[in-house]
């Protein structure tokens, strides 16, 4: 136990960067996948078409498959930038698939009927989305966004397999190689990810009350 | 509601215009010596759901100041035709104009004369995420470009005019169904449309709401605005329509003013529809 207690500052430290990337990730995969959802409910052909074959294929590589691609492909054409930061491109190019599909599911949990009321109204494609339907599947998708806010966390911690070693599952590694205590220092980082995974449901839960009285 | 009948008050004299082939009060031209143009203009309206035709060779016109009043049993696309009027359903030939303006397949330009032509549903459909006011502001602001103060003293106007002032802050789910249609009403007219349509207003609503509903759009009726209604309240027919179309079978089977109407139907079909819902 004195061991965790001397490197608590490792597990600190750990832990701020794969937050960090998890920040990072999520911002990216929720801009990109609201971009791909909007191309999945727009008029016009060829985005919807893109946006399915994107959403069909990207969710159909494994993630470190993935991870490793990037952290030795982007290098071959050229794009050289640090590992960090290209976890994060990886990581967000790949949940903004599943992004896009939570989001689409807000969106067709709103009523036809709200939708034709606004058309009716005169309101264009973009006011009808951007007043009338994200705002109510904003409600509907609380829950399910933070559930992938949470995989998204857990799943940071792939980003050591590809060489990322100050994140929080790297900083474990190091100190397991060094001390060879593996139930010790991982379960110390298990216990890391438990609090942040749980504060971040109960916030969700906080939130989808809140917003559930102003229904 | 089927009791009295409103004899020959009605402040105008309005010409049949139905020229369906299957019509027997058959195709007549709309009227030359009438001074006013149509408002809405139908020529030709065909519409399918996929192998479906549910509407066949509709021609219609309404008038400026008319109430039409739309009757027919259900899936005889009284419905579907309220809906093509502002293209919440496409069309697969045929024309709609409204205000003599021939209405676009889709863009900005559908948008725009779309708000012409205000929509009352069969539910509703109010913004359940706004308030009543903002509901009523929403679209004036978006669409007309109002300031929001000049909105919302419109919209709270509105909300007086249906005999709701002190709901502007509610939400809908805390309405009753008469209430929400009645906000639904005043949102619709917050647009200042030159046409209302009306797709069965009263369908959802228990029968002590109806009423008051229908108090509404006579009000509207007496003030002269132009209104489509599709309805199976025959009582409103009789009283506050100028006009009753009777549909079946996707097509327009007789139109004329509800005393010669309820008189006598003019057609088989619609004295047999008739028969059935004026017994209970």
């Amino acid at each position: 136990m004195g061991l965790i207690v001397d490197h608590i500052g490792v597990f600190g430290s750990g832990l701020r960067v794969s937050a960090e990337i998890s920040a990072c990730t999520f911002v990216l995969a929720a801009l990109l996948g609201a971009a791909l959802a909007v191309c999945q409910i727009s008029p016009v052909l060829p985005l919807r078409v893109f946006s399915r074959l994107y959403v069909g294929g990207v969710r159909s590589i494994p993630l470190l498959v993935l991870l490793t691609l990037f952290v030795f492909g982007l290098p071959e054409i050229g794009v050289v930038y640090s590992l960090q930061w290209t976890a994060v491109t990886a990581m967000g190019l790949y949940w903004a698939a599943f992004f896009c599909e939570v989001l689409r599911a807000g969106v067709r949990a709103v009523p036809r009927g709200q939708i034709e009321a606004a058309r009716a109204l005169g309101l264009g494609f973009g006011q009808t989305l951007r007043l009338v339907v994200l705002p109510q599947a904003a409600r509907s998708i609380i829950q399910p966004a933070a559930s992938l806010l949470i995989a998204v966390t857990l799943n940071s911690s792939l980003a050591a397999a590809v060489g990322v070693t100050q994140e929080l599952t790297g900083q474990t590694e190091l100190l397991d190689q060094q001390y060879a205590q593996p139930l010790l220092t991982f379960g110390a980082a298990a216990l890391a990810y438990v609090t942040v995974a749980l504060w971040v449901g109960w916030l969700a839960g906080a939130l989808d009350r809140k917003l559930a009285v102003s229904r | 509601m089927a009791g009295q009948a409103q004899p020959g008050t009605l402040p105008q004299e309005f010409r049949v215009s139905s020229s369906d082939a299957l019509s027997e009060t058959a195709a007549q031209a709309p009227s030359d010596q009438d001074p006013r143009t149509s408002l809405v203009r139908i020529r030709g309206l065909n519409k399918h759901f996929g192998g479906v035709q549910v509407l066949h060779d509709v021609d219609l016109d309404v008038h400026s100041g008319e109430v039409v009043a739309v009757i027919g049993p259900s899936g005889s696309g009284k419905s579907t035709l309220c809906r093509c009027i502002n293209r919440l359903e496409t069309i697969t030939s045929g024309s709609i104009e409204v205000g003599g303006v021939p209405l676009p397949a889709e863009g900005r330009e559908l948008s725009r004369l779309r708000a012409e032509a205000g929509m009352v549903f069969q539910s509703f459909n109010l913004f359940s995420h706004m308030t009543v006011l903002q509901n009523l502001v929403l679209a004036p602001v978006q669409v007309r470009g109002l300031s929001r103060a000049e909105a919302q003293k419109r919209g709270r106007r509105l909300l007086a005019r249906v005999g709701l002032a002190d709901k502007a802050d509610a939400h809908p789910a805390q309405l009753s169904g008469g209430q929400q249609q009645r906000v639904a009403i005043a949102r619709a007219l917050a647009m200042e449309p030159s046409v209302l349509l009306c797709d069965e207003p009263t369908s959802a609503l228990d029968p002590e709401m109806i009423q008051e509903v229908l108090d509404v759009l006579a009000e509207l009726a007496a003030e002269g605005m132009t209104m489509i209604v599709v309805t199976h309240e025959m009582g409103f027919a009789r009283k506050v329509a100028d006009r009753v179309v009777f549909m079946d079978g996707g097509r327009i089977l007789t139109s004329a003013p509800p005393t010669e109407f309820f008189a006598d139907p003019g057609h088989a079909r619609a004295a047999d529809f008739l028969s059935k819902v004026l017994q209970h």
